[in-house]
């Protein structure tokens, strides 16, 4: 079996995160809470004319919360809160193991997490910040 | 026949390869104790204490005997002291619910070791907040020793309670329960041990240690989930009001008022688990054949194994002593960069079973100023090949999670 338990790309996202640092330009906050693991993130959102600029998140948790977080934000950063919506389903969709090939690139580098639908005990992990963004664009007027 | 290996527990054979490693959680259960629920389930079984008929007295009887091996196993003076409940969490409530609600009031004070388990706390923070008493807190060093002194300064003329494990599920460290007891009693302070911890793995006597309250659970100590105990001195226990009401609890009802049950019938409203206690005897009756020193002999060698190879890896730390004996198969360890869900996950992808979180501790994770911690915790049934198992596997943790060495 790999070295890498998760694989690299979910494990380097951990070890290394692009979007893991505060944001003062942020325009919009929510905290995203696992009670039971105790994993913990804040989500920062710059959202200009329509568009999410810029992004970022910080907190602690185990790896699938913290690397899904920063493979999300990377996925969309630069685009519309309707186009971070969709790729919140196709998110869903992939954990609940019903994704097709093609959604699933379009998933990019978030499909190093599908293996999460094999492991029930951490798909509340993989989803944190996924959640956390979907209730943060959801309370955001100009998002809706 | 019992082994007092691998071979009594069918888990092992219904799960082959796997290495369980979460005993402090919950214990698998042999043959002789799963096969003594089913026997008097298909043999004895009516409802305990009712029943006028044959069938009734053998439910009673096997109920009863139950309670007796309870008493022997950890010395009291009279079955009327043994009060069966679902576990050591709702023995601790009880008796928060009873006597604390009668006896603590506004300007008393709870004293709470910080290393207790939620189940152990939170009924007593509750307790305080409603009769505007004052929880506080016994601190220990951060290998887990709580000292006398600390323990004498803490105590004051208003403490009215001391609660703490014999044997903390995050140290594994066993407190000095005998002179705690001492002290309190000197204070005029009573005390409850949580002995869900020591039970099963060694002697407990409470004369000897002279406390007044003492819990634990049967499930801990190869006994079904479902089935726990209370021990309370029977003048304590007399001069409290039911917990639960109900059915078999009373000896008189009228349209206004009540009486209540003997002791200890008077705690123990509603059907009882018949069946968990006799499954608790069965598990009594294979403890005792094994004998406590034989599983105290195993398990610290199992321990002394597993310490001395984690010792060895860099990046693993264990939380609190560092002497294996004070561990009782209890080692709480983290390892630096890798969160302790994801060390679980790994242990779990090699068919290894450890616990991660907070255990139930959230106080004392605060104290020690660690979020969480993987834990593994040991039985006498584990092997050497267990053990060896899991250390492979957490050498390679740090590796798998991408970081060089």
């Amino acid at each position: 079996m790999t070295d890498n338990f998760y694989g690299e790309v979910l494990t380097d996202h951990n070890l290394h995160p692009l979007h893991k640092h505060g944001l003062p330009t942020a325009t919009c906050c929510h905290e995203g809470v696992n009670s039971t693991c105790g994993d913990d993130i804040m989500l920062n959102l710059e959202i200009k004319d329509g568009v999410i600029v810029n992004g970022s998140f910080t907190g602690s948790g185990c790896a699938v919360s913290q690397a899904s977080a920063d493979i999300m934000l990377e996925l969309v950063i630069g685009r519309t809160p309707a186009e971070a919506r969709h790729y919140k389903a196709l998110f869903d969709k992939m954990i609940s193991g019903g994704i097709t090939d093609d959604e699933l690139e379009e998933l990019e580098e978030a499909g190093a997490l599908q293996n999460v639908s094999k492991m029930p005990a951490r798909v509340k992990c993989a989803m944190l910040g996924w959640r956390t963004m979907e209730t943060l664009l959801d309370k955001e007027e100009v998002c809706r | 026949m019992n082994s007092f290996t691998k071979s009594d527990f069918p888990v092992f054979q219904a799960n082959s390869g796997l290495v369980y490693l979460d005993s402090s959680a919950t214990q698998q259960k042999p043959l002789a104790v799963l096969e003594r629920v089913e026997r008097y389930y298909r043999e004895e079984n009516a409802n305990p204490l009712r029943g006028l008929y044959e069938l009734g007295v053998k439910a009673t009887e096997a109920y009863e005997n139950a309670r007796e091996a309870v008493r022997k196993f950890i010395g009291a003076k009279s079955v009327r002291e043994i009060v069966f409940t679902r576990n050591a969490t709702e023995s601790l409530n009880l008796i928060a619910y009873s006597w604390g609600r009668t006896n603590i009031g506004e300007g008393d004070e709870v004293l709470v070791a910080i290393s207790e388990h939620h189940s152990d706390l939170l009924p007593w923070q509750t307790l305080c907040k409603e009769k505007g008493a004052e929880l506080k807190y016994l601190e220990c060093d951060k290998s887990g020793r709580y000292t006398e002194k600390a323990l004498r300064d803490a105590l004051s003329e208003r403490t009215k309670l001391f609660c703490i494990a014999q044997i903390s599920n995050v140290f594994g460290r066993l407190n000095p329960i005998k002179r705690f007891a001492e002290i309190c009693r000197e204070n005029g302070t009573l005390i409850v041990c949580d002995a869900a911890q020591s039970a099963p793995h060694i002697a407990v006597d409470v004369q000897k240690l002279g406390v007044d309250f003492l819990a634990f659970s049967g499930h801990k100590m190869l006994a079904p989930m479902g089935i726990g105990v209370l021990y309370g001195r029977e003048e304590l226990l007399e001069s409290m009001p039911p917990f639960l009401y109900g059915g078999e609890m009373i000896d008189t009802v009228t349209r206004c008022g009540a009486s209540f049950a003997e002791l200890p019938h008077k705690f123990e409203a509603g059907t009882v688990n018949a069946g968990g206690a006799v499954g608790l005897h069965a598990a009594i009756d294979y403890i005792s054949e094994l004998g406590l020193d034989e599983i105290e002999r195993r398990e610290e060698k199992l321990t002394a194994l597993a310490f001395g190879e984690m010792k060895k890896i860099p990046h693993v730390n264990i939380i609190g002593a560092d002497d294996p004996q004070e561990h009782h198969g209890i080692l709480t360890f983290t390892v630096d960069g890798v969160h302790p869900h994801d060390i679980a996950a790994i242990f779990d992808s090699e068919n290894i079973a450890v616990r991660a979180g907070h255990h139930c501790a959230q106080p004392l994770f605060h104290f020690l100023e660690i979020p969480s911690a993987a834990r593994m915790s040991l039985a006498f049934y584990n092997d050497e090949e267990d053990i060896m198992r899991f250390i492979a596997v957490l050498k390679t943790l740090r590796r798998r999670m991408g970081y060089d060495g």
